[in-house]
């Protein structure tokens, strides 16, 4: 017994004693939080150079994107002292704003003369302003990101699979520019023999549980008309969520879902999405952005075999992007508020954002993207402009991650698990998001 | 007992016990393949991981564990080149990927976590428990019954639904994200648990022990110290035991009310991601080296194990 | 060894105070022992419940901490037993809880009563058996999503090769038929041991002079398993049964780890409606009243339960 008693507290007071020791030596560290993907590593070999320079060490916690948003809002909304810095979510502004997470950024701007307008106009709205369209900042964008696809150049040139193709649709095989283009080249693709090894046509989001087969279905019901609500009166969605034209778009999804995509690809986003291309299961892939350089690099389906094109058109020739990326902002449960604020100063400098694009990072700094080698910087630096210019992005109410709740349950359940018509799905999801706008008193 | 059965007229004919023994032994087997195959995956490279057929016999590798300690980034051989040899095992491993390692990874952090919270609540479980144990087994406490079963009933409740008042709590009181929020927790999760099973082994001690000594003249606190105490140290050290696994194991709490200073390993094993999806391997070692000492104390509890699943209700 | 102990604390505690502990009553002891348990599950299980009671009458968000908060009545409550999602819910849960609990009782009595020969070597291989239920569901259920995986998993892969299916049409996770039987697999897994332990313990309370008994009067094997071993066991299993039920019921994590309630919403049982609505939607009010429904469902349901283990084992 008394021995026991003895380890007890000898191992009891050895924790203490090594909590104590790590937390004062790290006590100036700042904590920068963000999801778990490529951009967040390279932040952290970029970050590097910031240590160096200012002598305040980094910490980081990243989550995977399935859990980003449920774990840093559940921080967030716990008062947390987590992150001092935190790259979060677009969607995230509206509710960060009004319950006071962030700090305001606009002084800071004047004092240290960084402008609003340096920085690529889409990015500004996305990330940091809310409410939307009024210079009120509470991010500084950080990390431009937009649903794009990648596609397998060597297989499309194939001269074999050329001449097949012709016969088949009429039309030279190249990247598609409609989204009817889209889902022929992916049939044509669907369990074809190639090099041999079973292949399907295309890898879309489809994950249940956090926002992936939102950004999926959304990033091909915009181009086929979806709006959100009536431009002229806000938030009356009846006939603008669930139109006709919104119907026709979410059945091609779960036409694409059916036909084309890889066995078993019932929850996948953007990880799953990039083990399907990497591994050369399917011949295109809708991702973020971000993913390219990534791929880019990789040893087996990079350089000269991989090619990129611009989310495709709809039906009547509409054509926009589901916007991705984020702001950095200040937590204002934070105790180092100031070393924070000093890490945006550095981070909003020209060399750094150049460095940053070069690591892997999607700099937002017009200075670094309307360079005119830009473009020709990297294979998808082009594609990466296009769809930025055309981008629509989710409600970032402060109710946001209800009405996502909502349409993650309405699409998933039609989309994958088969229940009910396209119809029924949008109609749910009218009621749902009514319910959700009434309940905040907005209707 | 096991004694007599052998020659009673109902001991299982030697047939029937090979057959016993044939089917029991194949499902052990069967049972613990998932585990074995934690255990080799995190020696496996990634790409032999995922490969198909899946591998059985495989060059071994420590990339797994590498990937599990560290956070990398894919850059270009250029920029690879213009820092330097690598420095190490895994740095070496992981330039072969053209990745160079970008700083630590949080699993020790998380790791050590969860020893903190584990032993903290343990001993608080244990030590309240015992106590609360003594008491309902030697005195009569008005409402005995009940008490004890309220101290059970506690166990009814789902796990989430705890978790949301305790959410605000915490928020006003500044224990979200902390490891005293967390040893509180479990502590009070854990001592339902403790009680039971205490009473029970105390139960069993006889009360004459107690009585001989205060006849001695010692005070009942002593007689406590000095007759009950040490004859319990069994039971509890398996208590102890019981309380360590389900502090250790414990997820959805965690989940829902640490976000990184505090959180423990159960709800950061799963996160452990590679490029795209999860880095198996990784997962695999992280999963492995989280195992090993659950699997240490099953084996020290194995008679035990009863009792403590069924908060001291069988007891053999 | 332990005497020193206490001498010592005898010797450090100040005269006066010793004396004041040496000479408290046993009434004061019993008080003394017990209270730090109480006040402490008053403080962290019982002043929460009734927050949470308090809660679920209004229209209060954890997220918007801000903003007042009305009081709603009985509403959140007829919401949701309103709601067919909910009962879409329970049905999952009952479907869960129902399938595993008789799996893993059959399979777990036939394993006790095979181990119950006593074969050589039987308490090594009863350990090894045991391994899978003290293993945290959350990191291990993780990783049969791993195995479960098509065409590289090896659940996957040991399925195709045993029934001829092409690995890659073995999709447990994503196939709105068999997600639901996918959980249910990992479950039995890992909680079978656990009934096989009680009901072994069952089946060696037993007395020996029964089966003597019957051998005398020649009743076959089939009439004493039925007659004897099967009656007397069940206590045992009942207990069993109680203890599953209630922690699947409850089930979180490794649902949560492995399907996360999809394809579809084919396999979110309670718990992780639970956990959408408050912690990812952040309706704390109605999420709230969910949580006393459940509550008062497994309380009420456990409740009959006992009442009915001990009519058995009065018998």
């Amino acid at each position: 017994m008394k021995s026991t008693l003895k380890l007890a507290l000898g191992l009891a007071s050895a924790i203490t004693a090594s909590t104590a020791v790590s937390t004062a030596a790290h006590a100036e560290d700042l904590t920068l939080c963000w999801a778990a993907w490529d951009p967040a590593n390279a932040l952290v070999e970029l970050s590097k150079d910031f240590t160096k320079e200012t002598g305040i060490g980094m910490k980081f916690e990243f989550v995977p994107w399935t859990e980003y948003a449920a774990r840093f809002l559940n921080e967030l909304n716990s008062h947390g002292k987590l992150c001092d810095l935190i790259i979060g979510d677009s969607q995230w502004i509206g509710g960060s704003a009004e319950n006071g997470h962030y700090i305001k950024l606009n002084d800071f701007f004047d004092k240290e003369k960084i402008s609003m307008d340096d920085f690529v106009p889409a990015t500004v709205v996305g990330y940091s302003e809310w409410p939307k369209n009024t210079p009120n900042y509470w991010a500084l964008p950080a990390m431009g990101d937009v649903v794009g696809w990648t596609y397998r150049k060597d297989w499309f040139s194939k001269p074999e699979l050329q001449k097949e193709f012709k016969e088949k649709y009429g039309w030279d095989l190249a990247a598609p520019t409609t989204f009817d283009q889209l889902k022929q080249i992916a049939e044509f693709f669907q369990k074809r023999q190639i090099d041999g090894k079973t292949v399907y046509g295309a890898s879309i989001y489809t994950e249940r549980g956090s926002e992936g087969i939102t950004m999926g279905a959304m990033d091909v019901l915009y181009s086929f008309g979806f709006q959100y609500e009536n431009p002229k009166k806000p938030y009356e969605m009846e006939g603008f969520v669930n139109s006709e034209k919104s119907v026709k778009g979410l059945e091609f999804y779960k036409a694409l879902y059916d036909c084309c995509t890889p066995p078993g690809a019932s929850n996948s986003y953007m990880g799953e999405g990039v083990d399907a291309f990497k591994s050369g299961q399917v011949a295109m892939h809708m991702n973020f952005a971000f993913t390219w350089p990534g791929l880019q690099k990789d040893e087996n389906v990079g350089g000269d075999k991989i090619g990129y094109f611009v989310n495709p058109k709809g039906p009547d020739g509409d054509q926009f992007a589901q916007l991705g990326g984020q702001g950095i902002s200040v937590v204002s449960y934070s105790d180092k508020q100031e070393s924070a604020l000093k890490y945006i100063k550095w981070f909003a400098n020209k060399d750094v954002q150049a460095k940053w694009w070069s690591l892997g990072g999607y700099s937002c700094l017009n200075a670094v993207v309307k360079d005119p080698k830009f473009p020709s910087s990297q294979p998808y630096a082009q594609t990466f402009l296009d769809s930025m210019a055309i981008v629509k992005d989710f409600w970032a109410e402060p109710s946001y991650a209800q009405l996502l709740q909502a349409s993650q349950k309405r699409f998933h359940d039609y989309v994958v698990a088969g229940q009910g018509s396209a119809k029924d799905a949008l109609d749910g999801l009218v009621k749902d998001w009514t319910q959700v706008f009434q309940d905040d008193g907005k209707m | 007992m096991s004694l007599t059965t052998a020659h009673s007229v109902v001991a299982p004919s030697a047939n029937s016990k090979r057959i016993a023994g044939v089917i029991i032994v194949a499902y052990a087997l069967i049972s613990i393949v998932p585990l074995l195959w934690i255990f080799a995956t995190s020696f496996k490279t990634p790409p032999d991981s995922i490969a198909y057929p899946p591998k059985i016999v495989f060059q071994p590798s420590l990339e797994g564990y590498c990937n599990l300690f560290t956070t990398r980034t894919r850059q270009t051989p250029e920029y690879i080149n213009s820092l330097g040899p690598a420095t190490g095992l895994c740095d070496e491993t992981v330039r072969k990927r053209n990745m160079v390692i970008a700083g630590p990874s949080n699993f020790v952090p998380r790791f050590v976590n969860s020893l903190i919270i584990a032993f903290g609540s343990t001993f608080c479980a244990v030590f309240l428990g015992t106590l609360s144990a003594y008491g309902f087994s030697r005195f009569k406490v008005p409402l005995a019954d009940d008490l004890l079963f309220f101290i059970l009933s506690t166990r009814f409740m789902p796990p989430i639904a705890v978790a949301i008042p305790i959410y605000l709590m915490y928020r006003e009181l500044g224990l979200s994200d902390t490891a005293l929020g967390m040893i509180l927790l479990y502590t009070a999760v854990n001592v339902s648990l403790a009680v039971w099973l205490l009473k029970g082994f105390i139960d069993e001690i006889p009360r004459e022990y107690e009585e001989a000594a205060m006849i001695d003249g010692y005070t009942r606190l002593q007689a406590f110290w000095r007759t009950v105490l040490p004859q319990a140290t069994t039971g509890i050290a398996a208590t102890a035991i019981f309380c360590l696994i389900f502090a250790w194991n414990e997820y959805a709490f965690a989940a829902l009310l640490t976000s990184g200073t505090a959180q423990t390993a159960p709800p950061f094993i799963p996160t452990i991601i590679g490029e795209g999806g999860q880095d198996w391997p990784a997962v695999a070692a992280g999963t492995t080296i989280f195992l090993v000492p659950i699997l240490v104390f099953t084996i020290l509890l194995r008679k035990q194990l009863l009792r403590g699943i069924t908060f001291g209700a069988v007891r053999k | 060894m332990l005497n020193r102990t206490a001498d010592n604390v005898a010797r450090a505690t100040p005269e006066p105070l010793a004396r004041k502990i040496r000479g408290i009553s046993d009434k004061g002891l019993a008080w003394l022992f017990i209270s730090p348990t109480i006040l402490l599950l008053l403080a962290i299980n019982i002043f929460p419940l009734f927050w949470a009671i308090y809660l679920s009458f209004t229209n209060y968000r954890a997220n918007r901490p801000n903003e007042v908060v009305k009081n709603l009545g009985l509403s959140n409550y007829q919401r949701i037993l309103g709601d067919q999602d909910i009962w879409i819910a329970m049905q999952t849960t009952a479907h869960f809880v129902f399938w595993t609990i008789l799996l893993q009782t059959v399979i777990g009595f036939t394993l006790a009563w095979l181990i119950d020969r006593k074969f050589r070597g039987h308490a090594f291989w009863t350990t090894i058996i045991l391994v899978p239920m003290m293993l945290s569901p959350a990191v291990v259920g993780n990783f049969w999503r791993f195995l479960y995986e098509p065409q590289i998993g090896l659940f996957s892969y040991v399925i195709s090769f045993v029934t001829g299916i092409p690995p890659t049409n073995v999709q447990m996770l994503s196939n709105v038929e068999l997600a639901p039987w996918a959980i249910i697999i990992v479950d039995t897994w890992m909680w079978t041991p656990y009934v096989m332990l009680i009901c072994l313990a069952g089946l060696r309370s037993i007395p020996e002079y029964i089966y003597e008994a019957a051998e005398v009067d020649r009743a076959s094997n089939w009439r004493q398993f039925w007659s004897i071993t099967l009656p007397m066991a069940l206590p045992f299993i009942m207990l069993a049964v109680l203890f599953r039920g209630i922690e699947n019921f409850k089930m979180f994590d490794m649902v949560n780890l492995l399907t996360g309630g999809g394809p579809g919403s084919t396999t979110e049982v309670a718990s992780i409606t639970l956990k959408r609505q408050a912690f990812e939607s952040w309706r704390t009010g109605y999420s709230s009243a969910f949580a006393i429904i459940l509550f008062v469902a497994v309380f009420g349901l456990a409740n009959i339960y006992v009442k009915a283990l001990n009519k058995v084992k009065q018998r």
